[in-house]
């Protein structure tokens, strides 16, 4: 089989190496003098990380909630699409891992939410405004997954693209969050690994299982694609969030990193990618390659998508049926508390 | 003859009368397991909380995992070539042995915690005296799913007492499901041949002697629930020689659909 770590084993390098400078970061100290922006802009500079405690821009807070939020939504939309083949999952190893993955994804969206809290918003009310259609979660998780083969190119490539986007995330100037994201890059790339192996299981098994791969690579090929967000001129936020080291590379720069990447892996697959354009352009050093349908993207994103709908009443479904026992929680703790006291006075 | 030598012995193991004992004990053990494990799997991303979501997961995880090696187990002392996955996959509901419990549906999440109380507190004392099984594959499998199923136990407890002791409205339900549920757990404690033989034989116990065990570990539980032990009558039963409830062909042919649609696949 080939060897899938080659090429996330250089992204995970990656990540390793974005954890030891975090550490040393931190060893080094806040060597930044000063107060306030001065010495917001001093730690930003000096590649230091900015911590809960540390005065920042309100922009700059704004930016990392509404970026963390998004990102711990769809951590847990995000559970929904693969959840969906648990039940049937072919064959009990996979049903073994599947549950892990999707369990994994549940824990991805807590460190998040951990995150966000840092910036002083509790995890409820980012839930609110989820439920609430006021913050988005990744318009990848709007795509129905139609057969199992659907868990192989869910794993390989929107697994895979979220680690393209995540990877640099870990050098992020925010302390909380670079954390979450080492963490939580280190376990996708299991989750492209785990996908990577039922694409090529499958591939190579029947021709009913390879027309199946191939089926599925079709209709998640373009919409990941989507996933690195519109092309560089429209994008609205890139700017400010280089500058603030937020970001550190641009919408298009990962996509090409992503395509590259994928690139170089399908042939091993024994699948193609459905892109009658993809070739190796020997000036760029890089793979030339069709745009994703950005309208589609951006109506995907208003609510159009094919399971828009489904996905925020399930999240919506299972938040209603849960209040019940979130409340006999609170009176239970209540009442252990009041007999407690009762029993000390 | 003991199960030990029928393991020890492959070549005589169809046919023998302790090797097919043991097959069919496996089954009825790995197939509770398997069923519990479908059914808590179904809670994935719909629990009532993230980190509910999380635990259920885990325990349906464990399950999973004690399913797969009784399962894997029960196929190679059977000797017909089968593994794991044929037996999962490619047996019908009549051939299937678990108890009626694991295969109701999951109901709200009282009705999940009442199973889940009733059947760890049924597992935990099983696996724990088959951790010293004379067959030692067995006991093994046994003392690490002895260990898992304290946590399912402690767990289903947790949340029993949280809810029978709740609000009003966590109180009634947990007290409809205990209710609903009760009738279901007189049939983890039949005996029958089978398990009278695996008894005397060192190799299982008959499941009636830890009986007194569990009512004393519920009880307890429902009493610090403010719940009260509901009265024995109807006693459903069967699941053991194949007589299932309406629910459990619904619950296969979901389980089942593709791996059956592409026979002879590898997945
Ligand atoms: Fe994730
Ligand atoms: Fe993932």
């Amino acid at each position: 089989m080939y060897d899938v770590d080659a090429q996330g084993g250089g992204l995970l390098d990656e990540v390793e190496a974005a954890e030891a400078a975090l550490r040393a970061a931190a060893e080094r100290g806040a060597q930044a003098g000063g107060a306030g922006r001065e010495r917001f802009d001093a730690l930003i500079a000096a590649d230091q990380k900015i911590e809960p405690r540390d005065w920042m821009p309100e922009a700059y807070r704004r930016t990392l909630v509404r970026q963390i939020a998004q990102h711990a939504h769809s951590e847990i939309i995000g559970m929904q699409p693969e959840g969906n083949w648990i039940t049937r999952a072919p064959s009990l190893k996979r049903k073994a891992s599947l549950l892990a993955k999707v369990q994994d994804e549940a824990g991805h969206g807590l460190y998040l939410y951990a995150a966000a809290e840092t910036l002083g918003v509790g995890r409820d009310e980012l839930v609110d405004l989820l439920l609430a259609g006021r913050q988005k979660y990744s318009s990848i998780f709007n795509y129905p997954t139609l057969t199992w083969a659907d868990m192989g190119a869910i794993g390989w490539l929107v697994d895979g693209a979220a680690i393209v986007n995540q990877v640099p995330l870990c050098r992020c100037s925010y302390g909380p969050y670079a954390r979450a994201m080492i963490r939580i890059c280190k376990e996708e790339s299991f989750h492209q690994r785990q996908g990577y192996e039922i694409l090529y299981t499958l591939a190579h098994g029947t021709p009913a299982q390879h027309q199946m791969a191939q089926d599925a690579v079709d209709r998640w090929w373009y919409p990941s694609l989507a996933m690195f967000g519109p092309p560089d001129g429209e994008s609205t936020h890139s700017a400010q969030s280089m500058a603030w080291k937020i970001k550190r590379f641009s919408n298009d720069e990962l996509r090409q990193r992503f395509v590259d990447m994928c690139a170089q892996q399908i042939g091993a697959l024994g699948l193609r990618i459905p892109d009658p354009d993809l070739r190796w352009n020997d000036e760029r050093g890089a793979y030339d390659y069709t745009q994703p349908d950005y309208a589609e993207l951006m109506r995907v994103i208003a609510g159009d998508g094919p399971c828009n709908r489904r996905r925020m009443a399930h999240r919506r479904r299972a938040q209603a049926d849960g209040a019940w026992v979130r409340e006999a929680v609170v009176a239970h703790a209540k009442k252990a508390a009041d007999a407690k006291k009762a029993a000390a006075a | 003859m003991s199960a030990r030598s029928a393991r020890s012995a492959p070549g005589r193991r169809v046919g023998d009368r302790a090797a097919t004992d043991l097959v069919g004990y496996l089954l009825r053990l790995g197939d509770d397991a398997l069923i519990a494990a479908q059914r808590l799997a179904e809670w994935s991303s719909r629990a009532p909380e993230m980190e509910e979501d999380i635990a259920l997961t885990n325990i349906a995880l464990d399950q999973l995992g004690a399913a797969r090696a009784l399962l894997t187990y029960a196929g190679e002392l059977e000797g017909a070539g089968r593994d794991e996955d044929d037996l999962a996959y490619l047996r019908t509901d009549r051939e299937f042995a678990n108890c009626l419990l694991v295969e109701l549906p999951n109901g709200d999440f009282a009705v999940t915690m009442a199973k889940l109380l009733f059947l760890a507190a049924y597992q935990h004392p099983l696996y724990g005296w088959l951790a010293g099984s004379a067959d030692d594959r067995l006991a093994g499998i046994a003392a690490k799913a002895r260990k898992e199923s304290a946590y399912h136990l402690e767990h289903a407890a947790l949340w029993t007492v949280r809810l029978g002791d709740g609000t009003d409205e966590s109180h009634r339900r947990m007290r409809a499901a205990v209710d609903e549920v009760w009738p279901y757990t007189h049939e983890l404690f039949a005996t029958d041949d089978l398990l009278e033989r695996l008894d005397k034989a060192g190799v299982a116990v008959n499941p009636a002697a830890v009986r007194d065990g569990w009512l004393d570990t519920v009880e307890k539980v429902l009493d610090e629930a403010t719940l009260t032990r509901p009265v024995d009558g109807w006693t459903p039963g069967g699941g053991r020689r194949g007589l299932h409830t309406e629910h459990l062909s619904y619950l296969l042919a979901e389980m089942q659909v593709v791996h059956r649609a592409h026979p002879g696949a590898t997945w």
